[in-house]
C-alpha cells in the first residue's frame, strides 16, 4: 500500500515536473510525499513514539510549545549563531582586505587558511566554553571561529581574481587603490565572498547548538534537544528540529537572495542549466 | 605544508574552482605559509601570558610572593591588567601550569608525543588480561601506561583508530550515495527538481541534533556501535559529493555528448564511458571535502551517544575535569587525522588523474 502510495505520488511529480510551474511545485510535492510516506509508516506499522513520532504528532508538539521554541530560537539562533556570523564574516572580510595589500601574505595565509577550513572546528566548542562561560557569548565565540577561515579564504582567492588586462586598464586610468577596490576588485570577488557567506550560514547554526552540548543556560536549541532526549520526549527533539532546519534554510535563502540581487550579472545567477 | 590537497583542481564545491587553481599557481609558498605559522605560533606564545595571568598570580602567591592588590579585588581584574600588575610572575607562570586557560604549544606538543609514543610498558600479564576491547575484528588490551604503547587507554593513535572506523565506514556509504543520486539527478529532470532542493535543505539540519536520534531508532532496532556513527558521517559526507558530482557529470560539452549519441550511444555507455571519466576531477575534489566532513560527523557523533573512546570523547572528557590540554591534543590529532585523510585522497586523485591523462 506504501509502494502503492509513492508510486502515485512520483507519477503526479513526474507530470507537474513537465509543466512550467514545476519549478517550483515538484520539490513541495516532493517534500510533502516523503511526510505523508512518513506518517503512513509510523500508523501502519505501529512504531512507537519513543523510536520515530509521526509528523502531525512533530506539528502537535510545535503548536503547543510555540513560546519555548521561540525562547530557544532566539538564544540559539539570533543570539548566538546570528552575532557570530556577522561578527566572524565582517572580521574575515577585513582581514582578507588587510592581507590582500601584500602578495606575500596572501601566497602564506591561502594554504593555511584552507587547511584549517577543512579543520573540525567544532571541536573548539568545549574551549570557548570554559573560557567565556554558559551564555551565548562562547557561543557566538564559537560560530567566529567557524565561519572565519571559509570567509577569509574565498574572499582573498576573489579579491585576486582579476584579468591582468583590467588591472593594467585601472592603472591606465590612473586609478587609487580605494577606487581599485570599489571598481574592480570588490564587483569581481563578491560571487566568492558570497559562496564563503552561504557555507557559512549552515555553520553558524551547527556551531551554535553544538557549543550547547558543552554547557548552557537552561534555555536554547541545544540545550532542548538533549534533555528532551534524556526524557525521551521525541516529539519536541523533532520540533527543535523542524525549527533549526527551517531556520537554517530561511536564513541561507535570504543570503542567497541578496546575493541574486548583487550579483545578477554572474554567469551563475544568469538562469538556464549549467 | 608545500602541498595543498583542499584546494587541488576541480575544487569546486564549497571552495571554488579558482580557489584551487589559484592556490595550486602558488606551489613555490614554503617561505610565507612558514612566515605566517611562525607569525600565529608568536600570537599563540603572547596570548598565552593574559590568559593564564591569573593562575600564575595565584600560585605565585601561595609560593610565598605578596601583591600589592588583594585576591578579591584581582578576580575582577582583565588578564591584560595582571600582567601590567605582576609582569615577571605573568612571564614566569604562563607556559608551566598542570591546567592552564591558554596551554603553550610545546605543551600540547609535549602531550601528543607523551600520549602517542612514550607510553609506559611495564606491566604483567596480569593487567594485560584485565582491560580488553574489541575493534577491527582483534582483541586489544587496554589498560592505562600499561602494554604496548599503542593499546593505552591515553592512547591518541587508539582514540583516533576508534574515530577513523566509523569515519571511514560512514565515508564509504556518503560517496556511493552521493554519486548515485548525482546519476539519478543527471538523468532524471524529476530528480534533479525534487531532490536537490532537499539535499540542501538536509544540510541546514544541524547533524547534531539529529545524532541522538539515529542512535536511539538504530538501538530499538538492535543496531549498535560503529554503523550509528557512520549513518552521521555519511549524512555529512554525501552532499558535497552529490554537489561535485552532479555538475562533473554535466561537464561534457554538448559537442561530446552529439558525438555519442550520433554513435547511437545508450544512455548507460554515455554514462559510463564519457560523463563518469569527465566527472573524474571534480569527483576527488569533493572526496576531499566529503572525507574532512565525515570526521567532523564521527567526532560530533561521539558527543551525544556518551562514548568513552575516540577523539571527540576525549574532548568531552577533558571538558568536564578542565583538562585543557587534553582537549588541544585531541583537538591536534583530530587535525592532524583530518590531514592525512586529505593527503591520502589527494595521493590517491594523482595516481589516477596521471593514469587518464588529465593531470594538470
Amino acid at each position: 500500500m506504501i509502494l502503492g502510495v509513492w508510486a502515485a505520488l512520483w507519477g503526479a511529480n513526474v507530470w507537474v515536473a513537465g509543466r512550467s510551474f514545476g519549478r517550483w511545485l515538484a520539490p513541495v510535492l516532493f517534500g510533502a510525499a516523503l511526510l505523508i510516506l512518513w506518517e503512513m509508516t509510523v500508523r501502519l506499522f505501529g512504531v512507537p513514539q519513543v523510536i520515530l513520532p509521526a509528523p502531525t504528532a512533530i506539528g502537535a508538539a510545535i503548536s503547543a510549545n510555540v513560546p519555548t521554541l521561540w525562547a530557544d530560537f532566539v538564544q540559539t539562533f539570533v543570539k548566538g549563531a546570528l552575532s557570530g556570523w556577522a561578527i566572524g564574516c565582517a572580521a574575515a572580510l577585513l582581514t582578507a582586505l588587510v592581507i590582500d595589500r601584500s602578495g606575500f601574505l596572501r601566497r602564506g595565509v591561502l594554504p593555511v587558511g584552507n587547511f584549517l577550513a577543512a579543520l573540525p572546528i567544532v571541536g573548539t566548542a568545549p574551549i570557548f566554553v570554559m573560557w567565556l562561560g554558559f551564555g551565548w557569548e562562547s557561543k557566538a565565540a564559537v560560530v567566529v571561529a567557524m565561519v572565519f577561515f571559509p570567509v577569509l579564504v574565498n574572499t582573498v582567492a576573489g579579491l585576486a581574481d582579476t584579468q591582468p588586462m583590467q588591472r593594467d586598464l585601472m592603472a591606465t586610468y590612473g586609478a587609487s587603490p580605494g577606487q581599485r577596490l570599489r571598481y574592480l576588485a570588490a564587483p569581481s570577488a563578491l560571487p566568492f565572498v558570497f559562496n564563503g557567506l552561504k557555507i557559512a550560514t549552515t555553520l553558524a547554526l551547527i556551531g551554535a547548538i553544538v557549543a550547547e552540548f558543552f554547557g548552557s543556560p537552561t534555555v536554547g536549541m541545544g540545550f532542548r534537544i538533549s534533555t528532551e532526549v534524556g526524557r525521551l520526549n521525541l516529539p519536541m527533539v523533532w520540533a527543535e528540529i523542524a525549527v533549526a532546519a527551517l531556520a537554517g534554510s530561511a536564513f541561507y535563502g535570504i543570503v542567497a537572495l541578496i546575493e541574486k540581487r548583487l550579483c545578477f550579472w554572474h554567469p551563475s545567477q544568469r538562469g538556464g542549466r549549467p | 605544508m608545500t602541498d595543498h590537497p583542499i584546494s587541488a583542481p576541480g575544487a569546486g564545491i564549497g571552495r571554488s574552482l579558482r580557489v584551487g587553481l589559484l592556490v595550486r599557481r602558488m606551489m613555490g609558498t614554503a617561505g610565507p605559509v612558514l612566515a605566517v605559522v611562525a607569525g600565529l605560533l608568536a600570537i599563540w606564545y603572547l596570548a598565552a601570558i593574559p590568559m593564564n595571568a591569573a593562575q600564575s598570580v595565584t600560585d605565585a602567591e601561595r609560593a610565598g610572593a605578596a601583591f600589592d592588590v588583594s585576591a578579591a579585588e584581582r578576580r575582577d581584574m582583565g588578564g591584560l591588567s595582571l600582567v601590567a600588575l605582576a609582569p615577571g610572575t605573568a612571564l614566569a607562570g604562563a607556559y608551566g601550569q598542570e591546567r592552564p586557560r591558554l596551554p603553550a604549544p610545546h605543551q600540547v606538543a609535549g602531550e601528543m608525543w607523551a600520549s602517542t609514543f612514550a607510553l609506559g610498558a611495564d606491566c604483567g600479564p596480569a593487567e594485560r588480561e584485565r582491560d580488553r576491547l574489541e575493534l577491527f575484528g582483534r582483541t586489544w588490551a587496554v589498560h592505562e601506561d600499561c602494554l604496548a604503547p599503542v593499546t593505552s587507554r591515553r592512547s591518541l593513535i587508539l582514540h583516533a583508530g576508534l574515530t577513523l572506523a566509523p569515519t571511514l565506514l560512514g565515508f564509504a556509504i556518503g560517496s556511493l550515495l552521493g554519486v548515485a543520486l548525482a546519476v539519478g539527478i543527471v538523468h532524471s529532470r524529476v530528480m534533479d527538481l525534487s531532490v536537490m532542493p532537499w539535499a540542501i535543505a538536509s544540510q541546514t539540519i544541524p547533524i547534531l541534533a539529529i545524532a541522538p536520534m539515529i542512535i536511539v531508532v538504530m538501538n530499538s532496532v538492535g543496531i549498535q556501535g560503529l554503523l550509528p556513527k557512520a549513518i552521521i558521517s555519511a549524512y555529512l559526507s554525501f552532499f558535497p559529493v552529490v554537489v561535485g558530482m552532479a555538475k562533473g557529470l554535466r561537464a561534457p560539452s554538448a559537442a561530446d555528448l552529439d558525438l555519442m549519441r550520433t554513435w547511437g550511444a545508450s544512455g548507460a555507455r554515455i554514462l559510463w564511458h564519457l560523463r563518469l571519466p569527465a566527472s573524474a576531477p571534480y569527483l576527488f575534489a569533493s572526496l576531499k571535502i566529503g572525507v574532512a566532513a565525515a570526521l567532523v560527523g564521527a567526532i560530533v557523533a561521539e558527543l551525544p551517544t556518551g562514548a568513552v573512546r575516540g577523539l571527540g570523547a576525549r574532548l568531552l572528557a577533558g571538558s568536564y575535569y578542565g583538562q585543557t590540554i587534553q582537549i588541544w591534543s585531541a583537538l591536534f590529532a583530530a587535525a592532524i587525522a583530518a590531514a592525512l585523510l586529505v593527503a591520502a585522497i589527494g595521493g590517491i586523485e594523482r595516481g589516477v588523474l596521471g593514469r587518464m591523462g588529465l593531470r594538470r
